[in-house]
């Protein structure tokens, strides 16, 4: 199991860490080092705030191995209001509700069951309705 | 740089062939390729493969290709780039011959779906997106392009079903395709009727994974007999573009740049343009695709791909006929094959060879395949040689 590769990202799991450019102030996540807007390098490290809203949504019925057990889910491109836009899972739903330009904001859950006999398990961000 | 031509082409069945070995599938269309060519042997071997070290635990796949193939001592290498792997090889094959490096270069697309469940399958072509970003939360192919669908459906007025028209044409042009895994013709009312895969997409907006294998023979005009066994047909445009990999790392999502880069670089170098084209093998793994590739192309305005499917522009008799054997849906979707499948499909039409799928008069032919949203774009032209 890639425990490592895991843990590397343990800051954008579970903080949505990702980027500020230094040059033109523009947010990058996920981090990618250099500026997508002005191709400057931006390492500085940024906090987002978890709030965005829903870009794109669809409803996931034949899933991967490892996610079988949640399996349908809803998974989203969600915008930050920092700019940039993140896929990750909604989560705690009414679908009722559920369309696009929805206000969301980020929580931590698991992403997968455990891969192999060792049972690690993976957390990170998904998204939630906003609670009035 | 000099001409290249397609010497010889060769293809299997696609479908599910759980009697047929990876290598042995790969084994059939190299020797169609090589009864095709008169039997030109290859100096180098280009096989594009998307997944078997994942799901036949079989690394360096050239080397076993060449090998089972008795042709030990050629050069040999595997090209993956995803869904464009087919693309990307039969550029590389193109690139080697008219550097005058390779004489006769062998392309040859090969890929087993079909041995492993669908969730083990699903989640091997996941790891063609961003693995940390994307894949790790759970997205998949089918609904990442389920995503930009929707979003399509948010931001353009489109009437519902508009979709319907690029699964009927695949599928009216596989029905006459022997080797397709589909061979019948689908209405409306299937359509309309059809359960929910992800939502907007239903199981006719997604072409089914299949194996199969396909391969074309490279070389330069001038090293064949005078009176070739059959008509030549000549790689005039190559283009090979990449985008953003994650389809959430892009300032439009539902604009496919690298699509748009490759047609415009393939067609500058052949001196076209791309409504002077013939047919159009576009890469309809999923019908959204469909309309964003002819969007991409500059053949249609943003927003409006989805029109050309409904009004029988894109079919055989049409103004520009897509999907000519079936595309991705009807025929099916064997990933890094399906590239040299086109380049197959596409001398075929070009050599006037195509029989009930002949497109009337095709001088020219422009063949497209996508690795993830168009994350990596592979275009080449293809025509008569004189």
């Amino acid at each position: 199991m890639d425990i490592p590769r895991h843990w590397r990202l343990k800051k954008q799991r579970y903080a949505l860490v990702g980027e500020v450019c230094d040059h033109c102030d523009s947010k990058v996540f996920p981090p990618r080092d250099i500026c997508p807007d002005c191709g400057e390098e931006a390492k500085t490290l940024y906090s987002f705030s978890g709030k965005g809203e829903v870009y794109s949504y669809t409803k996931v019925f034949e899933a991967p191995a490892g996610f079988d057990e949640n399996a349908p889910y809803t998974v989203a491109m969600v915008k930050l209001e920092e700019g940039p836009l993140v896929t990750a899972q909604l989560t705690d739903l009414d679908e009722s509700n559920l369309e696009i330009g929805m206000p969301v904001e980020m929580v931590t859950r698991k992403l997968r069951s455990a891969t192999d006999e060792r049972g690690m398990l993976v957390y990170g961000y998904k998204f939630r309705p906003v609670m009035a | 740089m000099n001409e290249v031509v397609i010497a010889g082409i060769g293809q299997t069945s696609v479908g599910e062939q759980w009697d047929i070995s990876l290598r042995e599938l790969a084994y059939y269309a190299l020797e169609a390729a090589r009864l095709d060519a008169g039997g030109l042997t290859p100096q180098a071997l280009y096989v594009s493969n998307m997944l078997a070290p994942a799901l036949s635990h079989q690394s360096h796949l050239a080397t076993l290709v060449a090998d089972f193939a008795g042709l030990q001592g050629i050069e040999a290498s595997t090209i993956e780039a995803a869904g464009a792997s087919g693309g990307m090889a039969l550029r590389m094959g193109y690139i080697a011959v008219a550097s005058g490096t390779v004489d006769v270069a062998m392309v040859l697309g090969v890929e087993k779906m079909t041995d492993q469940t669908v969730s083990n399958v699903t989640a091997a072509a996941a790891t063609t997106m961003d693995a940390d970003y994307e894949a790790e939360h759970g997205l998949t192919l089918t609904s990442q392009a389920a995503l930009l669908m929707k979003r399509y459906l948010h931001e353009f007025d489109v009437p519902e079903f508009a979709f319907s028209g690029f699964p009927i044409i695949a599928h009216a042009n596989g029905a006459t395709n022997k080797n397709a895994m589909f061979q019948r013709a689908i209405k409306l009312a299937s359509y309309q009727r059809a359960g929910m895969v992800s939502d907007p997409m239903n199981m006719f907006d997604v072409a089914p994974n299949a194996d199969g294998s396909a391969a074309v023979i490279l070389t330069r005009p001038e090293l064949l007999p005078k009176k070739f066994v059959h008509p030549l047909i000549q790689i005039n445009g190559s283009s090979a573009v990449t985008d953003t990999l994650a389809l959430h790392d892009r300032p439009d999502p539902i604009v496919f740049n690298a699509a748009r880069l490759s047609v415009e670089r393939a067609c500058s170098q052949a001196g076209i343009i791309p409504s002077d084209v013939d047919l159009f093998e576009l890469y309809d793994a999923f019908s959204i695709y469909g309309a964003l590739a002819l969007e991409a192309a500059g053949l249609s305005e943003k927003g409006k791909g989805w029109e050309w499917a409904s009004n029988g522009d894109l079919s055989l008799e049409g103004k520009l006929p897509i999907s000519t054997f079936g595309g991705l849906k009807a025929r099916g979707n064997p990933g890094g094959a399906t590239g040299v499948y086109q380049a197959v499909e596409a001398t075929l039409q070009l050599r006037n060879q195509a029989g009930e799928n002949q497109v009337k008069d095709a001088k020219t032919a422009m063949i497209q395949a996508f690795g993830g949203p168009s994350s990596t774009s592979v275009t080449h032209i293809l025509s008569k040689l004189g």
